[in-house]
């Protein structure tokens, strides 16, 4: 790391936009609180969860932790281990699927 | 933050650049201290971490033909005569996105080598961690009492007690361990070992405020990881 030994200010960004983030994740987290309150269910509830979940996750990453001003080596060695995690999901659904219909399907047949 | 210039070095921009980045024959990361590039790779390890916790409890929850306890009601806090539902979790939730502001303000007054207010907004961060950790006591001894247990509790799906106490409880465990590194932290800022570039205590690296962005960088993502507790074990 010889060559960013180089001593040089780092630019800041303006209060403004940690403000503005800070609020919106006020607001997201309200709404998220609000999809409870209001008792939503099913796909609508799912979804919004869902929706208002990555968009916070979103906005923290890529403001608070900076890397949305990060260069792409770095952005991208973060992010891509991701799907790996995506597919672990897509694995465990279709597990549990069938670990709850085979017990469904016992409990009701009987053991051999 | 932004990248400090690297002489002879020309910077370019989106996935060129990291092309560029990556096939240099030098190091990859360039202008990012190695300090956070690591802070990176740990957190990245960490995400695996709480995924698999994530994971097992959706298959978990997915799998039993119980019905899973109303994390609504398991939750509600008893407030006026009514039952308010997920108020505490609430509560918890903006005391942590308030010290996640806080601190990201930190690591910009920090940089900007304003030392008191890089201070000042470090001890307030960890006040947000403390007042945090201590809801949670209060929420895990308020079901204990309730009786739930690892193995068994009076709501539903036997699982709910042991994937709550294991996915809070690790996370829980981060929160603490940011409130001591920020108090820690905190006491070096007032102390100025950052201004003067004083050597830290295992390391001979010389302080400098870049310290404060890498501790910003956990705390943030303890708060990341909260916001994925909060959607898929309280709201689900």
């Amino acid at each position: 790391m010889e060559n960013t030994k180089k001593k040089e200010q780092p630019t800041t960004h303006k209060i403004g936009i940690y403000l503005w983030i800070w609020t919106l994740l006020f607001v997201l987290s309200f709404f998220s609180y609000m999809v409870d309150w209001f008792q939503f269910q099913g796909m609508l509830r799912w979804s919004l969860i869902l929706t208002f979940m990555f968009l916070k996750a979103g906005l923290i990453m890529a403001f608070f932790m900076h890397l949305f001003w990060e260069r792409y080596a770095l952005v991208n060695v973060l992010l891509w281990p991701m799907t790996a995690i995506a597919c672990f999901i897509f694995l465990m659904v279709a597990e549990f699927k069938y670990t709850a219909f085979s017990r469904l399907f016992y409990f009701v047949v009987g053991g051999v | 933050m932004s990248d400090p210039k690297i002489e002879g070095y020309n910077f370019k921009p989106g996935f060129k650049g990291m092309a560029a980045d990556t096939g240099s024959d030098q190091t990859m990361f360039k202008g990012v201290h190695w300090g956070k590039a690591m802070m990176w790779i740990f957190l990245l390890s960490d995400t695996f971490i709480f995924s698999c916790f994530l994971i097992s409890y959706m298959k978990g929850r997915g799998s039993t033909l119980v019905d899973w306890p109303n994390p609504s009601e398991v939750f509600a806090l008893h407030v006026g005569g009514a039952d308010v539902p997920l108020l505490l979790i609430a509560i918890m939730t903006f005391v942590l996105i308030t010290s996640s502001g806080t601190m990201a303000l930190a690591v910009k007054y920090g940089y900007e080598r304003n030392r008191k207010m890089c201070g000042w907004l470090i001890l307030a961060t960890a006040l947000g961690g403390l007042i945090f950790v201590g809801m949670q006591a209060f929420e895990w001894s308020k079901l204990i009492h309730e009786g739930v247990r690892p193995w068994e509790n009076p709501f539903g799906a036997k699982q709910f007690g042991s994937f709550f106490f294991m996915i809070t409880g690790f996370h829980g465990t981060h929160v603490s361990i940011g409130v001591i590194f920020l108090s820690i932290y905190a006491y070096k800022t007032f102390a100025g070992h950052y201004d003067e570039g004083k050597r830290g205590w295992f390391t001979t690296m010389k302080g400098d405020y870049v310290e404060i962005e890498i501790l910003g960088l956990y705390w943030h993502f303890v708060d990341l990881v909260w916001v994925f507790i909060f959607a898929f074990f309280y709201l689900w």
